[in-house]
């Protein structure tokens, strides 16, 4: 039982020591949970469980020509400072000008995770100084955003193994349109800070999830869930190195049948696979805090990717009154239904929150359920195949070129094609073989024109090692009975595999 | 229309009526004959049009005026240089016989919270000293783009704060009226030591700065904001019209903000029938507005009233405040009769929120205030401390350096209220408040009252020396008391000059009309205009450097 869910994680990560460098090895803890979220004793240990709850914040860039209330183009890594108007720059007298894209971009992630689209949003002034916020005060939606009470499901295996997955559900509590701050880059030696205003004002989602996760890695699943769904929309291209997608994370321990412990928020976590060592450092860095008499203090926390643990921030201490305010200078967002649409009303001017839903792309979960009925892959499968980049479209062009049934396609494609490209961290676009080239190979194969063994070889080639030509020529030898002279072989394989 | 009976008693000795017929030349073609032939043209346009001034002229002439009124200190900045190049482009389009409008070639001056590009905008704080913006605040642009000449940006409290023009860093206002003849009659010196000038009065504020350029004949029409009551206030003690539209009537871009859910910028001019020129230039949707109304706004010439047999003017009860003249009670009954004698129905009405107002604008200002000033920390533009310990001790050491303590005080009651434990007590509650008395005025317009009439200032303005015996948050709560109800309810409302005091000085009239009402409102105003005949300043300097043109038309409808 207590090998189920997360239970796993919890081993694996303290046999290598959460802290990393940053503290020494850790004494087990009691700890679990399992695949439905609830507390489980180890046992061996004899102490009491802790149950790990992890609840995210989840900024994502949204993908637009302009930002979110002015006419300055967005665009990552532009030079410093090129791209902010006067109203990004906060020069006095400016008011802001909601953009449509950005709202219907808000409304689409809305539906796509089942959300109540809030018909009449308001946006808030928050108040805080920081130097790359030159207003002294963020746009967003405090009081009433734009949509609320949604969920998002996810699946993760169990054990890491493909073969056991569960679908999990977290509650999304809201999506926020909010304002970008710009960007503040402390030059310690001149003991000077630079400011670009780039960011300033470029639009994002907060997507606010409910506590529902306990561990790193559903935190980390339901997250590349939520990049893919984004991406399937459009909403947000959801890079996460680039900064479009940013994931904090508030996480807090308690023992059973207590209430939520005190909880501490990590922040600076710029991939899944830091989000899972940054959960899980911080649930462990807790438990041992409580367990030595500590307590845990309501902070914001640094992920340190290096260090591989989290470090209080120390701009952000102390509490802050961020005195939110209404924004007197936009009036209320309204959104229509087909039902509310006045008539006789400009198009361009209004939102209708219907149209927009009958427009909405195949959702990743419905293209999975797509890909096991239309091809019988296995569920698992067609996982993989959606949550890698590229991966599916270069199975559907393989499945669409070979005579090879789909099933057999993608035993090529896991097993033989995706463990390279992970091996080179390649994205399936950028895979050396292409689909064409597979489907080729995967054709003389079916036709028994070749060997499984010589089409490997083939594949290994393609992937870069050139050792294995050595294997093909013995097998052009054998096959003509040793009458191809082998120098001219190699030529020729070394043309065609270059192609 | 004969009611003339009853507005012949508002007549005082010295008026004149239509006063300064032609030029020396003789030429007296000038004036346009005929009352009401056409409401809504703007005073100097005809002697343009007609040639007998050209624009470099009459900007030459109101230069001349500014520098030789310089010591009424309306203007922070004169923008002598580019208001004689504007008047040059002007002069070529009457050339060619293209004027671009009403506006055209016509001297105005625009408060300095108003952003114009490469004009210093100040706001007559140490905050923006030096500060030349990069763009030009929408109203701003639409008057240029109609060809008006931009002569100067004007005085006014610092960030609008306050209702005298005293509390800026470039010192208070001087009410024109102090130098007029009417008011040197009537002021008894207070003792033989003191200096000549030092009974001089406030223009009333925060617009100071407008109210006297228009006053002091500098120019034939100025922008103020109006928050509480800003452009009304100095317009009644400078005995100028002025107007606070509907708000979401006219764009805010480029106003530097007081209060957003309250600011709108005013108009001061004249007369009623410039107000609604400028009022027809200026208002409409402005898509860098998103509180301007979306409806298309038709400018509108005013029609002559005859016959005000079918209007209903509502006198407010609560209005009578404690602290109330008896002069300005008087002048408010008078009005009131006035339209009883022409024949329209004059009747009490109660606005029972009234008194909430102050105390909820108030906080609901302060709160903004807060809000809105947040972004002056010395980053991106405007004064920066030298102080350079940490990013922390250079925002507080700029805003200590740059805000005057009247600023500072506002940011500070204002994020009071906005504190998580006060949010709910104050901002609110003063929100509830708020729609409370707007629902007020919804009510009483519902039952059939057009027009609201009721007094604007507590009394005539005051001398300078009296008025800075109070702090500025006494005097605001006091000065704004008539005039913010408007405001919180989003109404527009005009200032008209009604008679002079028994000190020689102007006493003003407020009319309130219906959400974006504002030829209905003006129509009645224009009417009351007439009958009352307000008296035109009487001052040596305009004596000196006119002859005849910048005040012979005082008001169209006295041509």
């Amino acid at each position: 039982m207590a090998a189920r869910g997360c239970g796993g994680v919890w081993r694996r990560a303290l046999q290598r020591g959460p802290g990393g460098s940053c503290s020494a090895s850790r004494p087990r803890r009691a700890v679990a949970c399992n695949a439905r979220g609830g507390a489980v004793p180890v046992g061996q240990s004899g102490l009491a469980p802790w149950v790990p709850v992890v609840g995210l914040e989840i900024h994502a860039q949204i993908t637009s020509n302009s930002k979110l209330f002015s006419g300055s183009q967005v665009q990552f890594a532009a030079p410093p400072n090129s791209l902010v108007s006067f109203f990004d720059a906060s020069l006095p007298g400016t008011l802001p000008v909601l953009n449509r894209r950005c709202v219907e971009a808000a409304v689409m992630t809305g539906l796509a995770l089942n959300c109540t689209i809030n018909k009449k949003s308001l946006f808030d002034r928050k108040h805080y100084f920081y130097a790359d916020l030159p207003a002294g005060y963020q746009i967003t939606q405090q009081r009433v955003p734009i949509a609320v009470n949604g969920s998002l499901s996810y699946s993760l295996c169990i054990d890491n193994k493909m073969s056991q997955m569960v679908t999990k559900t977290v509650r999304i509590k809201q999506i926020q349109l909010e304002q970008d701050s710009g960007k503040s880059l402390h030059d310690d030696a001149r003991s000077q800070t630079l400011v670009d205003l780039n960011r300033a004002g470029v639009g994002l989602m907060e997507v606010v999830m409910e506590p529902d996760m306990c561990c790193g890695e559903e935190a980390a699943a339901a997250v590349r869930e939520l990049q893919l769904i984004l991406q399937t929309l459009g909403s947000s291209q959801a890079i996460m190195a680039e900064g479009q997608l940013r994931v904090d994370a508030n996480v807090s321990v308690h023992h059973p049948g207590e209430p939520y412990g005190v909880r501490t928020e990590v922040k600076n976590i710029n991939s899944i696979r830091f989000l899972t060592k940054a959960v899980d450092y911080e649930i462990q860095r807790q438990i041992k805090e409580l367990e030595n008499g500590g307590t845990v203090v309501n902070e914001t926390r640094a992920f340190d990717s290096k260090l591989g643990c989290t470090v209080p921030m120390r701009d952000k201490e102390g509490k802050q009154d961020y005195r939110f305010m209404p924004e007197p200078n936009l009036p209320p967002l309204i959104l229509y239904d087909a039902k509310s649409l006045p008539a006789n009303v400009n198009h361009q001017q209004v939102v209708n929150i219907d149209w927009i839903h009958e427009r909405l792309p195949d959702l990743p979960s419905v293209k999975r359920a797509k890909l096991v009925e239309l091809y019988g892959i296995l569920p698992e499968h067609s996982f993989t195949l959606v949550n890698e980049d590229g991966l599916m479209e270069f199975f559907e062009d393989v499945v669409k070129r070979t005579q090879m049934k789909p099933k057999k396609v993608i035993g090529w494609i896991l097993s033989d094609l995706l463990s390279h490209l992970k091996q080179h961290s390649l994205t399936a676009n950028e895979s050396p073989i292409s689909s064409f080239l597979l489907a080729d190979l995967l054709n003389l194969l079916e036709n028994g024109d070749i060997s499984s063994s010589a089409a490997k070889q083939v594949m290994a080639i393609k992937e870069g090692n050139k050792k294995v030509i050595n294997k093909l020529i013995g097998l052009v030898r054998k096959a003509t009975r040793g009458r191809a002279n082998p120098l001219l072989v190699k030529q020729i394989l070394e043309k065609k595999l270059s192609e | 229309m004969e009611s003339l009976g009853v507005a012949a008693k508002w007549r005082r000795p010295g008026v004149r009526c239509g006063a300064g017929t032609g030029r020396e030349d003789g030429r007296s073609g000038v004036r346009r004959r005929g009352v009401g032939r056409h409401a809504a043209r703007f005073s100097a346009p005809a002697a343009l049009k007609e040639g007998q001034i050209t624009p470099t002229e009459l900007c030459q002439r109101c230069l001349a005026l500014v520098r030789s009124t310089q010591f009424l200190n309306a203007y922070i900045t004169v923008a002598e240089e580019t208001a004689l190049k504007q008047a040059e482009e002007s002069e070529k389009r009457y050339q060619r016989g293209q004027p671009l409008g009403e506006l055209d070639g016509i001297p105005i001056a625009v408060k300095d919270n108003f952003n114009t590009a490469g004009i210093e905008t100040t706001c007559a704080s140490n905050m923006l000293k030096g500060y030349i913006s990069p763009y030009n605040a929408t109203v701003v642009q639409k008057l240029l783009d109609q060809g008006a000449v931009l002569l100067g940006k004007t005085n006014l409290d610092e960030f609008a704060m306050g209702s005298g023009s005293t509390d800026g860093v470039f010192g208070p206002v001087r009410n024109p009226w102090s130098y007029s003849r009417q008011y040197k009659e009537k002021s008894i010196p207070r003792s033989d030591s003191e200096p000549e000038n030092s009974n001089w009065v406030i223009a009333g504020g925060s617009s100071g700065g407008s109210a006297a350029a228009v006053s002091a004949f500098t120019c034939f029409a100025a922008l103020g904001s109006d928050t509480g009551g800003s452009t009304r206030n100095p317009a009644a003690h400078c005995g100028v019209v002025g107007l606070k539209p509907t708000y979401g009537l006219i764009s805010r871009h480029g106003l530097i903000p007081l209060v957003n859910s309250m600011d709108v910028p005013g108009i001061l001019t004249r007369c009623v029938d410039d107000a609604a020129v400028v009022l027809g230039s200026l208002a409409g949707h402005d898509p860098k507005d998103s509180t301007t109304v979306q409806d298309i706004f038709q400018p509108f010439a005013l029609p002559t009233l005859t016959d005000v047999s079918k209007l209903s003017i509502g006198i407010p009860k609560e209005y009578h405040v404690p602290g109330l003249s008896s002069e300005i009670l008087a002048v408010w009954s008078k009005a009131a009769d006035l339209f009883k004698n022409a024949g329209a129905k004059v009747v009490e009405v109660s606005l029972p929120h009234t008194h909430y107002s102050i105390v909820c604008y108030h906080v609901l200002c302060t709160a903004e205030v807060a809000s809105n000033m947040a972004r002056f920390d010395g980053l991106e533009y405007g004064h920066r401390s030298d102080m350079s310990k940490s990013t922390e001790s250079m925002y507080a050491a700029t805003r200590r350096e740059g805000f005057s303590d009247v600023v500072r005080g506002r940011i500070l009651s204002g994020n009071y209220f906005l504190l998580k434990q006060n949010y709910e007590d104050y901002f609110v509650k003063a929100q509830k408040v708020r729609r409370l008395i707007a629902n007020d005025f919804v009510k009483v317009f519902g039952s059939g009252i057009d027009i609201l009439l009721t007094p604007i200032t507590l009394s005539d303005a005051i001398p300078y020396v009296e008025f800075i015996k109070e702090d500025n948050r006494t005097r605001s709560t006091q000065d704004d008391i008539l005039t913010q109800a408007a405001n919180m309810a989003g109404l527009p409302a005009v200032n008209v000059p009604t008679a002079l005091s028994e000190r020689g000085l102007p006493i003003g009239l407020q009319f309130i009309g219906r959400s974006f009402q504002e030829k209905q409102l003006l129509t009645v105003a224009k009417w009351f205009e007439k009958q009352v005949q307000f008296p035109m300043i009487q001052l040596e300097e305009v004596k000196k450097h006119d002859d005849g043109v910048l005040q012979h038309q005082k008001s169209a409808s006295f041509s």
